[in-house]
C-alpha cells in the first residue's frame, strides 16, 4: 500500500523533465570511439558493472499508416536471438552472463539498454553486436511475440487509463503520426513480416541517428572501442527528414468513453511547450506548483488534501521532439468527477491568472535543484540521463549550467509563462467511466 | 506500478537483486542498538551526496485488531498529518522544500516511512522522523477526509482492476485463519467504520523506538550517522510494546477453486497457490531451495517456458514465485495466461500439461547443471542491486522487521550457492502438493 500515487503516465516525461541540478562533481566526458562513433560517458568504478543506453532517432511516429506498431513488434522481437544463437540459447547466454539487453519503441525514438557485468563485459558486447548488426526474427520467436502482443491489446482495449490516452491523442493529432500512437492494432500486428522486420532494421537502426549515454565501470579508452565493437557494423544511413511540427487541437472539449468501472478515469489537457522553447525552465517550475510537485502541489491539496476525492491527481510537461503537451489525470468515484473537473479548472484558471506566489517559486526552485543528485544515484540512472541530455538537444556542461538556469527565473517570468501556459477554456478532457452529471460535447475519435 | 501487493512483492525483487556480490559481505552495514532499544543500521556509500533514510516499524497488517482491517495503512497515512510541531501537510512539503522526496508503505509484517534526500539535509528528515515516532496529533477533522482518500485509493487499486479484487478472494481462501488472508488495505466495509481514535489506539501501542529499526544508506560514515540518531532519536522514550501473537493456519487438507468472470477481462488468466514455508515459519530448511525451485520452474527459460509457451505453444506467458520473507506462512506460485483457441479458453490443456510438468520434476528433480544456472544468475543480478542505495536500505530493514537478521542479507549468496539438486527436489515435493492447491481462473465475459 503506497500512500502516493505517482501519475504512471506522468512519471515517466517528469523525469526527463526535471533535468539537471546542482550535483557539480558529476565529470560528463564526450568521447569518439576510433570509428568515430560518439558516446557520452560518467565514469563510476564503485560498482562492477556498465550501464549503456541509447536511442535512434527514428521512432515510431514513421512506422507507415498501413503498418502501426511495426516499431514496437520489431523492438520486442530483436533481442530474442541473434547470431548463431537461437532464442533459447540466446537467453540463456545473455543470462548466464548476467548482461541485459533490451529495446524500447517509443514516438521520437528507438531506445535500447544494456547492462553488463565487467567480469563478462566483452562477451556480454558482442551479444548487443548481435542482436544490432545480425537479428534473427526466427519465425517462431515472430509469431510467439506477435502473440503476446496482440493478448497485450486485448488487455490495454480494456484498460481504461490505455483508452483514456489513445482517445485523448487521437483527438489531439487528428492528422499527426503522433496521433496514431505507436502500439498498432491486432489487425495490423497480425499482417507484419520477418521482412518487415529486416526491413525495418536496416532502415532504422543507423549511426547517422544514433546517441548513446554510459556510465559505470569503464575507461574513456575501453569504452571507445565497445562501441565500435557494438555499433560499428551498423549501416551509416542518413538523418530522416523531420516530421511536421504540430499543436495538439484543443477547444475545450469533453469525451466520454462508456464503461462500467466503479471509478472514472479522467485525463486532461492542452498544448505546452517543446524542448527548444526559453520559457521550459519557468513552465516546469509553475507546473510544479501547479500538479508536477505531488504533496505539495495545488491540485493535491485541493483535490486531495482537502476534500478526499482523489487518492491521487498530478500534472505534467509532455515534450515530444515535434509537439508540447501540459497533461494530468486522476481517477474518482463517478458521482465526483463533476466537482473535481470543477475544481481542476477553477486551480487551472487562477495559476494562469496570478501564477504561483513567491514563496511556491522559491520551493520549487529548491525542490528542483535540491532533488537532482537523487536522480543520479545509480549507473542506470545516469546513463539514461545522459542520453536524454543528448536528445534534448542539450550542452555537455548542463548539470553545471542547470541550476542557474532555473534560479534564474523571476516571479515576473513565473507570471508571465503561467498566462501563456495555462489556459482552462482549452482543456479537452477525456473521462472513461460513468460520470455522473456530465455531458459529452463530442464523440471519442474512432479507432478506439 | 503496482500499488496493491505492496511491500510483498516489492520485497521478493528487493531481496533477490539486495543480496547481491560473490564476496562475504554485500552492504557491509553496521549496526547499533541505542539505549531505548532502537536497532540502526547505516550502510556507508559514497558514490553520491545523497542518502536514503527509512524507519520499520516491526507491525503491519496482521497485527490489527480483529474487525479492523486496514487501520494499519489508515495509520500509515494519517502519520502525515502533524505532530505538535508539525502542521498537516508540512512534513512532505519541508521534505520538497529541502529537494528531497518521502513516501510510506505498509505490509503484512511491517509498516515504513523513509525520505531520499541531500545529506545535508539528513538532520531535518530524522527531527521530523523522531517527532512523529512519539508525537502523533490527530483529529477527526483531518483523518475523515484521508478516510475517505484510503476509500478512493481502495476504488483505484483494487475494485477498479478485477485480478486485484480477485487476488483478495485468493488470499481469503488460502489462509484459513491466518490475518494474511485479509487485505492490507482493508475490506471497504471495515474502511468506513476506522476512526482515528483507533489509529491512535494502533499507534501508541505499536510505534515506540524498541520496536522499530532505523536505516540509513547513502553518503554518510557510520559514526557521523549514529552521532545524528543519538541526537534525534535517544530521547524518545522506549515502551512496552505487546508480543506479536498472530493466530495460525490449520492444515490444509483440501483444493480451492476460485474463478470469476469480468466483462473488463479480454484475456483469461490462471493461477495455482500453495501455503508454503518461509524463512520463520514451518520446514525453513526449504526456503533457499523454494527460490531456486521458482527460477528452474518459472525463469524465462525455465522448465515451464520451455515447454509451454515455446515448445507446445499453449501459453502466451508463464512465471512462478516464492517470496521467502514473511514473518508467518508464505506462498508458492505459478501463474499463466493460457492461448485461447477456437476451441476453448484453453485452461484444461494448460492444466494437466502444468500437472504434468511438475509431476515428472517431483518424480526426478531438477538436472545439476539447472540448479547451477539458477544459482549463478541469482548471484549475477545481484551484482546490479549494489547499484542502487534504496536497494540495499529496502533488503536491511524487510530482514530485521521480520525477524531476520543481517545475515539471512549478507550471506544470502553462499547460502544460495549450497543448495543442492536433492534439496531442491525435496523442496518442491514438500511444497507442491496438488491436493491442497488453490486454483484461480479469472476470465472474459459478463458474471456467471
Amino acid at each position: 500500500m503506497i500512500r502516493r500515487l505517482r501519475l504512471a503516465l506522468g512519471a515517466l516525461l517528469l523525469a526527463t523533465l526535471v533535468g539537471t541540478t546542482g550535483a557539480g562533481a558529476v565529470d560528463v566526458k564526450r568521447v569518439v570511439s576510433p570509428g568515430g562513433i560518439e558516446a557520452w560517458l560518467v565514469e563510476d568504478h564503485s560498482v562492477p558493472l556498465l550501464s549503456v543506453d541509447f536511442a535512434f532517432r527514428n521512432g515510431a511516429s514513421r512506422d507507415p499508416a498501413d503498418k502501426v506498431g511495426l516499431s514496437r513488434l520489431a523492438t520486442s522481437v530483436i533481442d530474442e536471438a541473434a547470431g548463431p544463437y537461437a532464442h533459447v540459447a540466446f537467453t540463456e547466454k545473455l543470462q548466464d552472463l548476467g548482461a541485459s539487453i533490451s529495446f524500447a519503441a517509443g514516438l521520437d525514438t528507438i531506445g535500447g539498454n544494456f547492462r553488463a557485468l565487467t567480469m563478462n563485459r566483452d562477451a556480454s558486447v558482442d551479444l548487443l553486436r548481435l542482436t544490432l548488426t545480425q537479428p534473427r526474427f526466427d519465425p517462431e520467436d515472430l509469431d510467439r511475440v506477435r502473440r503476446q502482443i496482440v493478448t497485450s491489446l486485448a488487455r490495454e482495449a480494456e484498460e481504461p487509463n490505455a483508452i483514456a490516452g489513445r482517445a485523448w491523442n487521437r483527438a489531439a493529432f487528428p492528422d499527426h503520426p503522433y496521433g496514431r500512437g505507436s502500439r498498432g492494432t491486432p489487425a495490423s500486428i497480425g499482417a507484419l513480416t520477418a521482412e518487415d522486420l529486416k526491413a525495418w532494421a536496416a532502415e532504422r537502426l543507423t549511426r547517422a541517428t544514433l546517441v548513446v549515454g554510459a556510465a559505470g565501470d569503464i575507461t574513456p579508452d575501453a569504452l571507445g572501442k565497445l562501441l565500435d565493437q557494438a555499433f560499428g557494423g551498423l549501416p551509416n544511413g542518413a538523418a530522416p527528414s523531420a516530421l511536421p511540427l504540430t499543436a495538439p487541437a484543443t477547444a475545450g472539449e469533453l469525451m466520454i468513453v462508456d464503461k462500467n468501472i466503479p471509478q472514472s478515469v479522467v485525463l486532461f489537457g492542452h498544448g505546452g511547450l517543446r524542448q527548444d522553447d526559453p520559457d521550459l525552465f519557468s513552465a516546469e517550475l509553475v507546473n510544479y506548483s501547479l500538479g508536477g510537485g505531488g504533496f505539495t502541489s495545488r491540485l493535491t491539496e485541493e483535490l486531495r488534501e482537502k476534500r478526499g476525492l482523489v487518492y491521487g491527481v498530478g500534472s505534467y510537461l509532455s515534450i515530444y521532439e515535434r509537439a508540447g503537451l501540459l497533461l494530468g489525470g486522476f481517477s474518482i468515484q463517478n458521482s465526483k468527477v463533476d466537482e473535481a473537473l470543477a475544481l481542476v479548472k477553477q486551480v487551472w484558471g487562477e495559476m494562469a491568472e496570478k501564477g504561483p506566489t513567491a514563496e511556491e517559486l522559491a520551493n520549487a526552485k529548491t525542490y528542483v535543484n535540491g532533488s537532482f543528485p537523487l536522480r543520479l544515484d545509480s549507473t542506470a540512472a545516469v546513463a539514461r540521463y545522459l542520453l536524454g541530455l543528448q536528445l534534448d538537444g542539450k550542452p555537455i556542461d548542463f548539470i553545471d549550467r542547470r541550476p542557474a538556469l532555473y534560479n534564474a527565473v523571476t516571479l515576473e517570468d513565473a507570471r508571465r509563462v503561467a498566462k501563456r501556459l495555462l489556459d482552462p477554456a482549452k482543456i479537452t478532457t477525456v473521462i472513461v467511466g460513468k460520470p455522473e452529471g456530465l455531458t459529452a460535447t463530442r464523440a471519442p475519435p474512432p479507432g478506439g | 506500478m503496482s500499488m496493491f501487493r505492496p511491500a510483498r512483492l516489492f520485497l521478493i525483487a528487493a531481496l533477490l537483486l539486495a543480496p547481491g556480490a560473490a564476496s562475504a559481505k554485500l552492504f557491509d552495514p553496521a549496526v547499533f542498538t541505542l539505549p531505548n532499544g532502537l536497532q540502526v543500521v547505516v550502510v556507508t556509500n559514497m558514490r553520491a551526496p545523497v542518502v536514503t533514510h527509512m524507519v520499520w516499524y516491526k507491525v503491519g497488517a496482521a497485527d490489527e485488531p480483529r474487525g479492523k482491517s486496514g487501520i494499519a495503512h489508515y495509520l500509515e497515512h494519517l502519520m502525515f498529518k502533524g505532530t505538535d510541531k508539525l502542521a498537516q501537510g508540512e512534513f512532505s512539503r519541508t521534505v520538497a522544500r529541502n529537494g528531497g522526496r518521502d513516501n510510506a508503505f505498509t505490509s503484512y509484517d511491517y509498516t515504513a516511512y523513509f525520505q531520499d534526500i541531500a545529506v545535508d539535509r539528513l538532520p531535518v528528515v530524522m527531527a521530523m522522523e523522531a517527532d512523529r515516532m512519539a508525537n502523533l496529533r490527530l483529529t477527526e477533522a483531518v483523518a475523515l477526509p484521508e478516510r475517505d482518500v484510503v476509500l478512493q485509493e481502495r476504488r483505484q487499486v483494487v475494485d477498479s482492476q478485477p485480478s486485484a479484487a480477485l487476488n483478495e478472494q485468493i488470499n481469503a481462501a488460502l489462509f484459513l485463519n491466518h490475518p494474511y488472508r485479509l487485505p492490507i488495505i482493508g475490506w471497504e466495509h471495515e474502511i468506513r467504520g476506522l476512526t482515528y481514535q483507533d489509529a491512535l489506539d494502533f499507534y501508541r501501542t505499536w510505534y515506540a523506538p524498541n520496536n522499530a529499526i532505523l536505516v540509513i544508506a547513502g553518503g554518510i560514515e557510520a559514526q557521523a550517522a549514529l552521532k545524528l540518531a543519538e541526537t534525534f532519536y535517544g530521547p524518545i522514550p522506549s515502551r512496552p510494546v505487546p508480543t506479536r501473537v498472530r493466530v495460525q493456519d490449520p492444515p490444509r487438507n483440501s483444493t480451492a477453486r476460485i474463478e470469476a468472470a469480468s466483462d473488463r477481462v479480454r484475456q483469461t488468466a490462471w493461477s495455482r497457490r500453495q501455503i508454503a514455508p518461509s524463512y520463520h515459519r514451518g520446514a525453513s530448511e526449504h526456503a533457499m531451495a523454494l527460490q531456486v525451485l521458482s527460477e528452474i520452474l518459472g525463469g524465462p527459460t525455465g522448465r515451464l517456458n520451455r515447454a509451454l509457451v515455446q515448445e507446445q505453444q499453449i501459453a502466451i506467458s508463464i512465471g512462478a514465485g516464492y517470496d521467502p520473507s514473511p514473518i508467518d506462512m508464505s506462498t508458492f506460485w505459478i501463474f499463466a495466461t493460457p492461448r485461447s483457441t477456437a476451441a476453448g479458453d484453453g485452461v484444461a490443456e494448460l492444466e494437466t500439461a502444468i500437472d504434468k510438468i511438475i509431476a515428472e520434476f517431483l518424480k526426478d528433480g531438477p538436472t545439476p547443471e539447472e540448479v547451477t544456472r539458477a544459482i549463478n544468475r541469482s548471484r549475477n543480478a545481484a551484482l546490479y542491486a549494489l547499484d542502487s542505495l534504496p536497494g540495499a536500505a529496502r533488503a536491511l530493514g524487510a530482514a530485521l522487521a521480520t525477524g531476520g537478521d543481517l545475515a539471512q542479507v549478507e550471506e544470502w549468496p553462499e547460502r544460495l550457492a549450497k543448495v543442492t539438486p536433492e534439496q531442491v527436489k525435496a523442496a518442491a515435493v514438500a511444497v507442491l502438493k496438488r491436493d491442497v492447491a488453490v486454483t484461480s481462473v479469472l476470465r472474459p465475459g459478463s458474471a456467471f
